[in-house]
């Protein structure tokens, strides 16, 4: 009956969130940032301890593998927009991966951070599916990469757009891009609201990216970790 | 519909077995995006009756829906992000800011070369949540 009964929960509790979102219209709402505190009160209420939540949620956690395959689509659909900017774009995302990577885990060294922390913190500028792969991959905790990957991206959602404007960054294939390569699906979805083309270029910073980041993964952690 | 799931779940297989063949350090459902991006291109069949597309889609969707159980997995750990808050935040914090501010500068210098309308024309992005 647990298995049933927490698929149960998990959904409810992300359709509230997605209630929520609407209602609210703010970029706090999100739904699984509100599923994850919902499901994790019921957790700690019931005395269920996480081993037994994650054993009875594996199909919905099974799931991640066949979207992440999915973003392929966006990809597909778009990438005729990079037409005389392949080049460009590809190195812009690789820079920004490559500083995003370095200087996370070169934040968390000089603060005083644990080694784990550090391989934690790598990748969390990714979509969180292929965060959580990535940091499995590399040693890390994969579940707090992908609370770290959805705080970088409701952080992308909140400040994103004003803080481009404030550095001077206007052309919107660039804004649209600058905040899918570091604020992934959560930031995409804010971006649709700014206008379509940063739309539709930060969906697609979002795929590349993914696939940037998990090419230099192992260039980055030979290097630092 | 099942179609669509066969096509999604056969690129994650595929993808999975060659990271198990050769050893590739990429996660296999990337490289089962890779696949599923090479499909698309050589069929060129992009309706919205497509059955791969409209699963993906309807997949990709809800994908914040997919990593809720992972994500509860933090109450483990709120002992260990209480120990280690301030590195946390900095990190977290500073190096999302450069990596923002480098695309976005770095894309802007050379995009002044290429003409403003270039890619802004076309269908709306698809809808991530």
């Amino acid at each position: 009956m647990s298995v049933v009964l927490w698929l149960f929960a998990t959904v409810a509790a992300y359709e509230f969130g997605r209630w929520l979102r609407k209602r609210t219209h703010s970029p706090l709402a999100q739904p699984v940032a509100v599923g994850i505190v919902i499901v994790a009160a019921l957790l700690a209420l019931s005395g269920t301890t996480y081993a037994d939540y994650a054993d009875a949620t594996t199909l919905i956690s099974f799931l991640l593998g066949p979207a992440t395959v999915a973003l392929a689509i966006p990809l597909y659909h778009q990438v005729a927009r990079l037409k005389g900017m392949v080049i460009p774009v590809l190195v812009a995302l690789t820079a920004g991966a490559v500083v995003s990577m370095v200087s996370g885990i070169l934040l968390v060294r000089w603060l005083g951070g644990s080694d784990v922390l550090e391989r934690t913190m790598a990748t969390k500028s990714v979509t969180a599916p292929v965060t959580i792969a990535l940091t499995e991959r590399l040693g890390g905790y994969a579940e707090l990469s992908a609370c770290f990957a959805i705080v970088v991206g409701i952080l992308g959602a909140m400040v994103a757009p004003r803080l481009l404007t404030l550095f001077g960054i206007r052309d919107p294939r660039a804004r649209g891009i600058a905040v899918g390569a570091v604020s992934h699906g959560i930031g995409t979805a804010r971006m649709l609201e700014e206008s379509r083309v940063e739309g539709a270029f930060s969906g697609l910073a979002m795929g590349l990216t993914a696939v940037v980041t998990c090419l230099l993964v192992p260039l980055v952690a030979s290097f630092l970790l | 519909m099942i179609v669509g799931l066969l096509w999604l779940l056969g690129c994650q297989l595929a993808g999975t077995a060659i990271v198990e063949l050769t050893g590739l350090p990429l996660p296999g459902p990337v490289v089962g995006m890779l696949l599923l991006f090479v499909v698309l291109v050589l069929r060129r069949r992009d309706g919205e009756d497509d059955p791969v597309i409209q699963v993906g889609d309807y997949f990709l969707s809800h994908l914040q829906l997919f990593f809720i159980p992972a994500g509860v997995g933090v109450i483990a750990y709120l002992a260990f992000i209480r120990d280690a808050a301030l590195p946390i935040v900095v990190a977290l914090l500073g190096s999302w800011l450069l990596g923002l501010v480098t695309v976005g500068w770095v894309l802007g210098l050379f995009l002044r070369r290429v003409p403003a309308v270039a890619g802004t024309e076309g269908a709306p992005g698809e809808e991530i949540e």
